[in-house]
């Protein structure tokens, strides 16, 4: 049998996702390929013929794509799939978007968000936020799949496939691409980073998150990430959550600044390496799952935590 | 101006889901049950929409057993103008779901759906794309802001980084994401004129729509618990244990 794999890029950087999902893939099948859809993304699709155990790479460029419409995303890979028994798609909000349109064009069910391959017909995924995991057997002909990505370790460099260049399908009719405002941070990326600092209601406003969390960030080349209520209070921006309804992460180390840790935040943050939990609470469930927890005010924490890291030589 | 906003009956938002000890699913006896949060989100973007004129009617359906019959009495006491049940007490797949929303949405014609991003029990996140490409309609997902004119939709989306606006001719399907609006309580004068309101039921198998699971479940489990780990006393205590116990710093 043969994979697809659907790389996750910005038209100029090939993320680690795709990588993640190599590996997810590599359960199924050795042959696998993968489809580069953007526009300008030629040095995605050369970053991606380097991953180890990749057959080929696929690359179609338009407008469409490089804006990343679901609908024309569709059209491309509908075809394609004559070619392959299963796609794999990390579940990005990107990936989310397309995905489940390539399953329904075939009438197939999308298996979504698998963190384990048990077989090529048989997947481990999460479902109630996480709190069960459901083994499913797949009927269907074609597998149409979204790979959670922080579960699966990054296939390894080093490969030298080939780049063949396909066409994009024709533009979608109904659907017209306006603008986008992305945030532009020099720090590192959410769902990638090594370290994530996270911050939560206890923060009680956007100032005080600013002020106190993202100085911690910076000294620790950390990403900054909120829970849904610090969201949801507008302390920070909604690209920021944490959790089942927002990005799920697994940095080597997670700290949480008064978060309680309530069960949508758990599902999002606890395969982490290492959880760090600050909470004045004692009683907090994020101690629960904590493996440092300080019983603090951040108020006094935070500071106390930043002299301590400079005194370490951070 | 009509629109459809499909809504789901699930766990409690805030009830912890348990597996069954023959580990056949999550145990749903004597749990509380609400519409699901997304579901909400639609139903009031859609009495947002009716509030400013926009739309004329609102018709809520829903999937599930009798007791959905709850969720979209629900949906009529935040504003939904009439429902339809479709009633099943199989636990349908996404696929299967957007097929009979289809069947439906041939009957009622509407020019727009609204629909929650996901359903926090099967965490999908499948249904409003499936149902847009079996339509052959635009879809805008992930909303976090609509304006609806002239026969189109602009949305803004939440997307990985930041937001992304499209506009989408009608009739559309837009899924809703959590900060599209915050939804009202209903109140209690109109949670008593919702009994009145009309709900129609169907039995599923009346709509002759292929509803087979592609997906057997062989089983749920309990994931993985996390042991608890150690109380340090002060923050210096911390970043010594980080760095030399943890090895992450």
């Amino acid at each position: 049998m043969a994979v697809l794999v659907i790389a996750d890029h910005d038209n100029a950087t090939l993320k680690d996702n795709t990588h993640k999902t190599v590996t997810a893939a590599l359960g199924l099948s050795k042959d696998i390929d993968i489809l580069v859809a953007g526009q300008g993304a030629k040095a995605v699709a050369d970053a991606a013929a380097k991953i180890s155990g990749v057959r080929k790479v696929l690359l179609a460029e338009s407008a469409e794509l490089g804006q990343g419409l679901a609908e024309a995303m569709q059209g491309l890979v509908v075809p394609l799939m004559a070619n392959y028994d299963a796609v794999l798609t990390p579940a990005t909000s990107q990936g989310k978007n397309f995905s489940p349109r390539i399953a329904a064009a075939l009438d197939v069910a999308q298996i979504s968000e698998i963190v384990e391959v048990v077989s090529a017909d048989t997947f481990v995924r999460p479902i109630y936020a996480g709190n069960a995991l459901e083994t499913v057997q797949s009927s269907d002909g074609k597998k149409v799949i979204t790979v959670r990505p922080t579960v699966f370790q990054a296939a390894a460099e080093g490969g030298s496939a080939s780049v063949e260049s396909i066409p994009a399908a024709a533009a979608p009719a109904k659907t017209h691409f306006v603008d986008q405002q992305l945030v532009k941070s020099a720090r590192p990326e959410l769902s990638g980073a090594k370290i994530v600092v996270s911050g939560g209601r206890a923060l009680g406003s956007s100032e005080e998150f600013h002020k106190v969390i993202e100085p911690l960030a910076d000294k620790l080349g950390a990403a900054v990430g909120a829970s849904r209520a610090a969201v949801d209070a507008g302390y920070a921006p909604n690209d920021y959550q944490v959790g089942q309804t927002g990005k799920v992460v697994a940095p080597e180390l997670y700290i949480a600044i008064g978060i309680s840790g309530a069960i949508q935040h758990l599902a999002g943050m606890k395969d982490s390496k290492i959880i760090v939990a600050i909470n004045k609470d004692a009683d907090a469930p994020i101690f629960q799952v904590a493996d440092y927890g300080l019983v603090a005010d951040y108020k006094t924490a935070v500071p106390e935590l930043m002299d301590a890291l400079t005194a370490a030589g951070k | 101006m009509k629109v459809l906003v499909p809504v789901k009956r699930v766990i409690d938002y805030n009830v912890k889901a348990r597996v069954k000890p023959d580990q056949t699913g999550v145990d749903l006896a004597n749990v509380k049950m609400s519409m699901n949060p997304f579901c909400e989100i639609a139903v009031e973007e859609a009495v947002r929409l009716k509030e400013k004129g926009v739309v004329t009617e609102i018709v809520a359906v829903s999937v599930g057993p009798a007791q959905a019959g709850e969720t979209l009495r629900t949906a009529l006491a935040i504003g939904a103008d009439r429902a339809i049940l479709v009633q099943t007490t199989d636990d349908l797949e996404p696929l299967a779901v957007a097929k009979v929303f289809k069947a439906i949405i041939a009957e009622e014609n509407p020019d727009l759906v609204i629909m929650g991003k996901q359903a926090i029990d099967g965490d999908n996140n499948a249904t409003g794309q499936m149902l847009a490409t079996i339509l052959d309609w635009p879809q805008a997902t992930f909303a976090s802001a609509l304006e609806v004119s002239g026969g189109k939709a602009k949305v803004t989306r939440e997307v990985d980084g930041g937001l992304q606006t499209l506009e989408v001719d009608l009739p559309a399907i837009v899924t809703a994401d959590l900060r599209l609006n915050e939804p009202r309580y209903a109140s209690l004068p109109n949670i008593m004129k919702a009994k009145k309101k009309e709900l129609v039921i169907k039995e599923l198998a009346s709509l002759g729509v292929d509803t087979a699971p592609r997906l057997k479940v062989l089983k749920v489990t309990e994931p993985p618990k996390r042991g608890g780990g150690i109380k340090v006393e002060t923050a210096a205590d911390l970043v010594s244990k980080l760095k030399n116990e943890a090895g992450v710093l």
